[in-house]
C-alpha cells in the first residue's frame, strides 16, 4: 500500500526582517513515520513547525495536509486539519486538574460533561498507553506526566499529526524510554509524528526518516537506518567537526571551596536542598547531574550568596561565606565567578551594550559617583577579541548578539576578573555544537589555569566527556559522586531518578 | 480569512522611524482639521490660532513657559520611576504634598529673609513629595506591594487632605467666608528672571543635571539595572532596597519641588486644584519622550503649547473648550499608535485566498 503523505510542505520561506528563517524548505511526513526534524539552533525547525500549526504565516510556499492545500491563519486552522503541537514549554495551567487542562479553550457547549470527558480521556490514554489520572492538579504531576497530558490534549483535539518540540529536553533517561514507548505506539496507530531535536542519539534511536535544516535551508532528508551519525553532523554544520572534548587530569589539586550540610528552602518553602555536602578542588571540573529542578539552580545562587540557607556552611578558602550578600563576598576579595542559568534574566541586562554589562560588577570597587565607563573600553575590547565574539562592536545592545555570543560576553567578563571559583549552569543551554565546544575550551583554559569549576549540566554525554567528577543530584538530594570514567550513563540516569550508589569518589 | 497580518519588525532604520512619526503627526493635524471643519470652524485657520495663541506675543509665550516648567519638572521625576519600572502614578499626591509642606514653612515664617525662606521652602517640599514616595517605595522593597494601585491612592489622601486644610483649619478668616488659604507674603515668591518666574531656570537646570544622573553616574546605571531585571541587579551584589527607596526620594522630591513652584509663583497660595492633572499629564510626557530627560524638555514644552493654544481659541475663536482637548487626544492617539507601527509591520492580502479560512 502505498503511504499517505500526511504533510507535504514545498518551498517554504519565512522572513523576520532580513533575517531569512526558512528558505525554500522542502518536507514530506508520511502516516505512520517518527520524522525527525534536526538541526543547530537558529537552522529554522521552530519556526518551520511553527508555519504547521498556524502561529506564523508562511511568505511564500505551499503546506499541504493529507493531500489539500491548505492556509493556516491562527493555530485553530491548524487544529482542525489535525495537526497537534506539543511545545518545550509546557503550556499547562498549574492550579487545573488534568481534564480541566484537556477541555481548556475547547468551545463545545457550554457546560463541561465531566463523566463523559473523563471516559474519553481514560480510552485515549489506554489506546496510546499514556499513564494520566485526569484529576490530578497539575502542579501535582512529574515533568514526565506533564508530557504525557499534553500528548492526551492534542489527541483528544482529534490531532493526527503531532509536532514535538524537544521533548526529552526536561525527562531523565528513564522517562525518556517511556516517551518514546509511548511515540512508537502512536506510529503504530496510524499517527504522523515530527520530532524536532538536536540530540543525535536520539534520533538514530526513533526516528524512521530525518530531514536536516541547516540556516533556514533544507539540506536533505535521508532514511535513519541507512545513515551514519558523523554523517548527520557534517549535514548539520556543514563542516566535519571533532565533537571529542579533552579532558586533561591536573595532580596537585588544592581545597577551594566545601559545602557542608548545606539545607535550602525554595520560594514555595519547600526543601529544595537537603543535607549537601562536597568539596571542589582547584584545577578540577565538578559537574552536577540531575533532572532540572533537582536542585542545581539553588545550589548555584546560594554559593554565589543569592539565596539563604537553612543551615549548613560553605567555606571559601577556609572562610565561612553562607550567609553574606554578593556586596559583602565581593568586598571581601573573594573571587567567584558565577555564570547563572537565564543569562539574560540574571547576569547581563540585554538591553544595554557590551561596556555596560562589563562594569556591572566592577562599578561599585571604582570611587566617585560617576561612572567612568571609557575605562572599561579596552577591557571590553579585549574581552571581544579574546573570546572571538561576534558583534558590530562594544556599544552594541547585548540582547542582538545571538546566543553563543551573548554567552560569551558573559563568560568573558566573569574569566576576565580573574575567579578561583567559577560556577557555570548549564553555559551551553541554546547554543549549538560549534558555540558550545568553545565554551568547553574555554572552560578547559580556565581549568588549566587552576580554577575550580563546577559546571551544571544536562546531557549526560557532555558531563561524562568534559567533568572530572560528576555529582548526582535528585529532588534536592545528593545521591552520589562518581567518576566517569568507572560508570555508564544508564547507571547515572538511575541515580538521576533516585537510586543511590554506595561507592565515593575523591577527587 | 484574515485580510491583514502582522509581522514583528527586527529593526527600523532611523530614517525610517523617523518618516513613521512624521506621517502620525500629519495625519492628526489632518484628522483634527477634519473635526474642526465639520464643527464649522476653518481648520487653517484655527491651527494658525493655535500657534498665534501660543507663541504670537510676549504675554502668551510667558503662559506657554508657564505651563511648561511645572509639567518638565513632573516628567523628570517620572522618568527616574518610570526606568526603574516602578510605576509612579502619584504625581498628583506628590505635587500637592510638596506645595502643603512648602506653605507650612511659607506661612509660618512670613517675614523670613526671602532667600532664605524660598531655600526653606524648596527643602520642604523636596522632603514632602519625597516622603509621600517614599510611602509606597518602602512598602513595594519591603513587602512587594503594588505601586501602582498604592500611588494612585495616595493621590486622592493628598488631594482631599489639602482640600480639608483650605475649607477648614487653614481658611484665612480675612477673605471674607470664602474658602481659601491666606496669600503668601512677597518673600515667599519666587521672583522673576526675564519677566518670567525663575522656575524656568530650575527646570532647565533640573533637565541636565537629571540627563546627567541617568546617564552617566552610578546611581543612574543602578537604576536602570533594577527596572531591567531585579535578579541581575540582586546577582551584581546591588543593594535594590536601598535603590528603590532612594530613586523614588528624588523622583517624589521633584514632584514635590513643582508644587513648591506652583504655590509660590503662579498661585501664591495653597489650592486644592494647584496640581491641575499634571502628576497624570507627565505620564504620558515621559512616555512619549521614551523616558529620555533631554527630550522630556521638547515633548513639555510641544505640549504646553498646545494646553496654551488650546486655551487661546476658546477665546478668540468661541471653539468650545471641548474642542482643544479633543485635538490634544487625536494627537496623543496617532502619536502614540505610530510606536506601533514602529514595532510591527502590517502586510495586506487583498488576493482571495484558497483552501481554510
Amino acid at each position: 500500500m502505498e503511504p499517505v503523505k500526511a504533510i507535504e510542505m514545498k518551498g517554504i520561506s519565512k522572513a523576520f526582517g532580513s533575517v531569512k528563517a526558512n528558505e525554500d524548505v522542502n518536507l514530506t511526513v508520511y502516516n505512520g513515520e517518527i520524522h525527525a526534524l534536526l538541526g543547530e539552533n537558529g537552522a529554522g525547525k521552530s519556526t518551520l513547525v511553527n508555519m504547521l500549526s498556524g502561529i506564523y504565516m508562511p511568505d511564500s510556499g505551499f503546506i499541504s495536509v493529507y493531500g489539500e492545500e491548505v492556509r493556516f491563519a491562527s493555530p485553530k486552522d491548524s487544529i482542525k486539519k489535525g495537526i497537534g503541537m506539543i511545545h518545550q514549554h509546557f503550556k499547562l495551567v498549574d492550579v487545573l486538574s488534568a481534564q480541566e487542562n484537556i477541555i481548556l479553550g475547547d468551545r463545545q457547549g457550554t457546560f463541561i460533561k465531566r463523566k463523559k470527558l473523563t471516559q474519553e480521556i481514560k480510552k485515549l490514554s489506554d489506546q496510546y498507553g499514556l499513564d494520566v489520572n485526569p484529576n490530578k492538579k497539575v502542579y501535582e504531576m512529574s515533568v514526565g506526566e506533564k508530557e504525557s497530558l499534553e500528548i492526551i490534549k492534542v489527541l483528544y483535539r482529534g490531532a493526527k499529526i503531532l509536532i514535538m518540540d524537544e521533548p526529552t529536553a526536561v525527562l531523565t533517561p528513564q522517562e525518556t524510554k517511556r516517551l518514546f514507548e509511548i511515540i512508537r505506539n502512536m506510529k503504530e496507530q496510524g499517527c504522523a509524528i515530527i520530532i524536532i531535536t538536536h540530540k543525535l542519539n536520539e534520533v538514530m534511536e526513533i526516528s524512521d526518516r530525518v530531514t536536516v535544516l541547516r540556516k533556514g535551508k533544507s539540506v536533505g532528508t535521508v532514511n535513519t537506518k541507512e545513515v551514519e551519525v558523523q554523517t548527520l553532523i557534517e549535514m548539520m554544520v556543514g563542516k566535519k567537526i571533532d565533537l571529542a572534548i579533552t579532558k586533561e587530569t591536573i595532580e596537585n589539586k588544592k581545597l577551594l571551596l566545601e559545602v557542608d550540610g548545606l539545607y535550602v528552602m525554595n520560594q514555595e518553602k519547600k526543601h529544595a536542598l537537603t543535607d549537601i555536602s562536597f568539596s571542589l578542588y582547584s584545577s578540577e571540573i565538578l559537574g552536577v547531574a540531575g533532572v532540572a529542578g533537582s536542585g542545581q539552580k539553588e545550589l548555584c545562587e546560594t554559593i554565589a550568596g543569592l539565596n539563604p540557607a537553612e543551615k549548613g556552611r560553605i567555606f571559601f578558602e577556609g572562610e565561612n561565606i553562607l550567609g553574606k550578600t554578593p556586596q559583602e563576598i565581593i568586598r571581601l576579595g573573594i573571587r567567584m565567578g558565577f555564570i547563572p542559568e537565564d543569562r539574560l534574566g540574571m547576569g547581563l541586562i540585554g538591553s544595554m551594550d557590551i561596556v555596560d554589562n562589563i562594569i556591572l560588577k566592577d562599578y561599585q570597587n571604582a570611587p566617585g559617583l560617576f561612572l567612568k565607563r571609557s575605562r572599561y573600553y579596552e577591557k571590553a575590547n579585549r574581552i571581544v577579541d579574546k573570546l572571538d565574539i561576534q558583534t558590530p562592536g562594544i556599544f552594541c545592545p547585548v540582547k542582538k548578539l545571538s546566543g553563543g555570543n551573548i554567552q560569551k560576553v558573559l563568560l568573558g567578563r566573569e574569566i576576565d576578573s580573574d575567579p578561583r571559583v567559577l560556577i557555570t549552569a548549564y553555559p551551553v543551554r541554546g547554543l549549538d555544537i560549534g558555540a558550545s565546544l568553545t565554551i568547553y575550551d574555554l572552560l578547559n583554559e580556565q581549568k588549566k589555569k587552576g580554577v575550580g569549576i563546577l559546571f551544571i549540566g544536562e546531557d549526560l554525554d557532555v558531563l561524562m566527556d568534559l567533568c572530572d567528577r560528576v555529582m548526582v543530584f535528585c529532588g534536592g538530594e545528593m545521591m552520589g559522586t562518581v567518576d566517569p570514567s568507572q560508570v555508564t550513563k544508564e547507571e547515572i540516569g538511575w541515580m538521576m531518578a533516585g537510586g543511590k550508589m554506595k561507592q565515593e569518589v575523591r577527587a | 480569512m484574515k485580510w491583514f497580518s502582522l509581522k514583528k519588525r527586527e529593526e527600523i532604520p532611523a530614517k525610517k522611524a523617523w518618516l513613521i512619526r512624521i506621517v502620525a503627526v500629519v495625519l492628526s493635524v489632518l484628522c483634527a482639521g477634519l473635526v474642526i471643519l465639520l464643527l464649522g470652524f476653518h481648520p487653517f485657520v484655527t491651527f494658525g490660532e493655535i500657534i498665534k495663541g501660543a507663541l504670537g506675543s510676549k504675554i502668551r509665550l510667558t503662559q506657554t513657559v508657564l505651563k511648561a516648567v511645572p509639567l518638565t519638572i513632573t516628567t523628570l521625576g517620572i522618568i527616574i520611576a518610570f526606568k526603574m519600572k516602578f510605576w509612579n502614578i502619584g504625581g498628583e499626591g506628590q505635587i500637592m504634598m510638596g506645595a502643603l509642606a512648602a506653605s507650612v514653612v511659607a506661612l509660618n515664617f512670613p517675614d523670613m529673609p526671602r532667600g532664605l525662606l524660598l531655600l526653606c521652602m524648596g527643602i520642604a517640599a523636596v522632603i514632602g513629595g519625597g516622603l509621600w514616595a517614599f510611602i509606597p517605595a518602602f512598602f513595594k522593597a519591603k513587602m512587594g506591594t503594588n505601586e501602582t494601585i498604592f500611588t494612585l491612592m495616595l493621590n486622592y489622601l493628598a488631594i482631599k487632605f489639602v482640600t480639608y486644610l483650605q475649607y477648614g483649619p487653614w481658611r484665612d478668616p480675612g477673605s471674607k467666608g470664602f474658602p481659601k488659604v491666606a496669600d503668601f507674603t512677597q518673600n515667599a515668591v519666587l521672583p522673576n528672571v526675564f519677566g518670567l518666574h525663575i522656575g524656568w531656570i530650575i527646570a532647565l537646570l533640573l533637565t541636565v543635571a537629571i540627563f546627567l544622573f541617568m546617564n552617566y553616574t552610578k546611581k543612574g546605571y543602578e537604576v536602570s539595572v533594577v527596572g531591567e531585571s531585579i535578579d541581575t541587579a540582586r546577582y551584581a551584589g546591588m543593594n535594590i532596597q536601598s535603590i528603590i527607596i532612594t530613586a523614588m526620594l528624588i523622583s517624589g522630591g521633584l514632584c514635590g519641588l513643582t508644587g513648591m513652584i506652583q504655590a509660590s509663583a503662579i498661585e501664591k497660595t495653597l489650592t486644592y486644584s494647584l496640581s491641575a492633572g499634571m502628576g497624570f499629564t507627565a505620564i504620558i510626557t515621559a512616555w512619549l519622550s521614551r523616558l529620555n530627560a533631554l527630550a522630556s524638555l521638547f515633548v513639555c514644552i510641544a505640549f504646553a503649547v498646545l494646553l496654551q493654544g488650546g486655551a487661546y481659541i476658546q477665546i478668540s475663536m468661541q471653539i468650545p473648550a471641548a474642542v482643544a482637548d479633543m485635538i490634544q487626544g487625536i494627537l496623543l492617539f496617532f502619536v502614540l499608535s505610530s510606536e506601533f507601527f514602529l514595532q510591527y509591520k502590517v502586510s495586506f492580502h487583498f488576493k482571495k485566498a484558497k483552501g481554510v479560512a
